[in-house]
């Protein structure tokens, strides 16, 4: 039997740099950039409770930070991420049930997932600075 | 793993333009990845201009058009060109599906040709299926009992039984879904995903099939079955309307009513 020549190494087919990623996709990744954020954000928290621990002077420091431009939006992102999170979330408890599967529940997911985000981001802005 | 770029031999580069014929008033473009084993040069993307007054409807058609008037050299595989036998799975305008379910005129503009994502490419639109097969056949996909038949011959399922096959049995293994399906283009070496899945919960749903322990042992794996995320890009593309995500969630609940 002849051996045939070993043909060169096979190409990749493109895949991220041509597909069309549905919203549910981007709303998955979101997911997952988010809880990467909320792990971050969960060490400024313990930061501000250790802060508050140490004393009036630490605390102040740490509250100074936060009272900046910078502390607003690292704040800010924060809670967008956290509402995020929560409501996506909430969402996998469906789909871990075997709910809300069909590509019309899909969609409506994505709606109520993106819209529950701004009102509860909004709404404890609202509580937070009236 | 996660690798966001191709590697260097598979960037491609920009092809040749094969002109529509004098004449025609009604002209698509095509933009159509190719990849020629037998030269090693990159892959390239080929722009054709095809007469839409004198091609079918379907991508398909215009793809066979080509190959029948333009440039030969297009390969693809494709057989019964109504959407049953799987063949003609391909990326088209951002999306997997059947190049012969897809209207033309649902793509805007240049119509966008490439083979199944994040696969090696053998030639053209063709891509290496070779794993993917390994990977059904890994979950052994026929009916597996210990027990004898009855007299009759044959084994009856109730209509209730048998309804739980339907959405399962339907599917023509094309795997747009897997090749959508992002878990499966960084894990795909060990993650089984979407269409075998789907196979997957075909037996274990089989009344008929005595080996479900088995079979969900096998898939109690971290990769096997857990890296789908629910993504949604399965069911989202499966030019056949059925719904692999629901098939995986299913396995997945039977695994924890099974744990108790």
């Amino acid at each position: 039997m002849t051996q045939a020549a070993k043909p060169a190494a096979r190409p990749l087919s493109p895949h991220l740099q041509i597909y069309r990623l549905p919203l549910a996709a981007w709303l998955s990744i979101t997911h997952r950039i988010t809880g990467v954020g909320l792990t971050l954000g969960t060490l400024l928290l313990t930061y501000w409770i250790t802060a508050a621990a140490y004393g009036p002077d630490a605390y102040a420091a740490f509250t100074d930070y936060l009272d900046s431009p910078l502390g607003y939006l690292v704040l800010f992102g924060f809670s967008v991420a956290l509402f995020y999170h929560l409501c996506n979330g909430i969402r996998h408890l469906f789909w871990d049930a075997g709910k809300n599967f069909e590509i019309a529940a899909t969609n409506r997911g994505n709606v109520v997932v993106l819209v529950g985000t701004v009102v509860l981001t909004a709404l404890a802005w609202f509580l937070a600075l009236a | 793993m996660v690798e966001f770029s191709l590697p260097k031999n598979s960037k491609p580069t920009k092809g040749k333009t094969y002109p529509a014929p004098a004449g025609a008033k009604n002209v698509k473009r095509f933009d159509i990845y190719r990849y020629d084993p037998d030269s090693g040069a990159n892959p390239r993307i080929d722009s054709y201009d095809v007469d839409m007054d004198t091609c079918g409807p379907m991508v398909l058609d215009a793809l066979l058009k080509i190959k029948d008037e333009t440039d030969q050299t297009l390969t693809l595989r494709r057989s019964c060109r109504e959407g049953i036998c799987g063949s003609c799975s391909m990326n088209i305008d951002g999306g997997n599906t059947l190049a012969c379910l897809k209207p033309i005129d649902e793509c805007n503009g240049t119509v966008k040709v490439y083979p199944l994502p994040h696969m090696p490419v053998v030639k053209d639109l063709v891509p290496d299926l070779t794993h993917i097969y390994a990977q059904y056949a890994s979950i052994e996909p026929w009916m597996k009992n210990d027990t004898p038949p009855p007299s009759s011959g044959e084994r009856l399922q109730s209509p209730e039984e048998r309804e739980k096959l339907d959405g399962l049995w339907e599917c023509i293994l094309c795997f747009c879904c897997t090749t959508s399906c992002p878990s499966y283009w960084w894990n795909g070496d060990r993650y089984l995903g979407p269409a075998v899945l789907l196979q997957a919960a075909r037996w274990i749903n089989d009344s008929r099939d005595e080996a479900t322990g088995e079979r969900l042992d096998d898939l109690e794996d971290p990769f096997k079955l857990y890296r789908c995320h629910t993504i949604m890009n399965c069911t989202n593309t499966c030019p056949k309307g059925l719904n692999p995500a629901k098939a995986i969630a299913d396995i997945k609940m039977k695994m924890v009513e099974r744990a108790g």
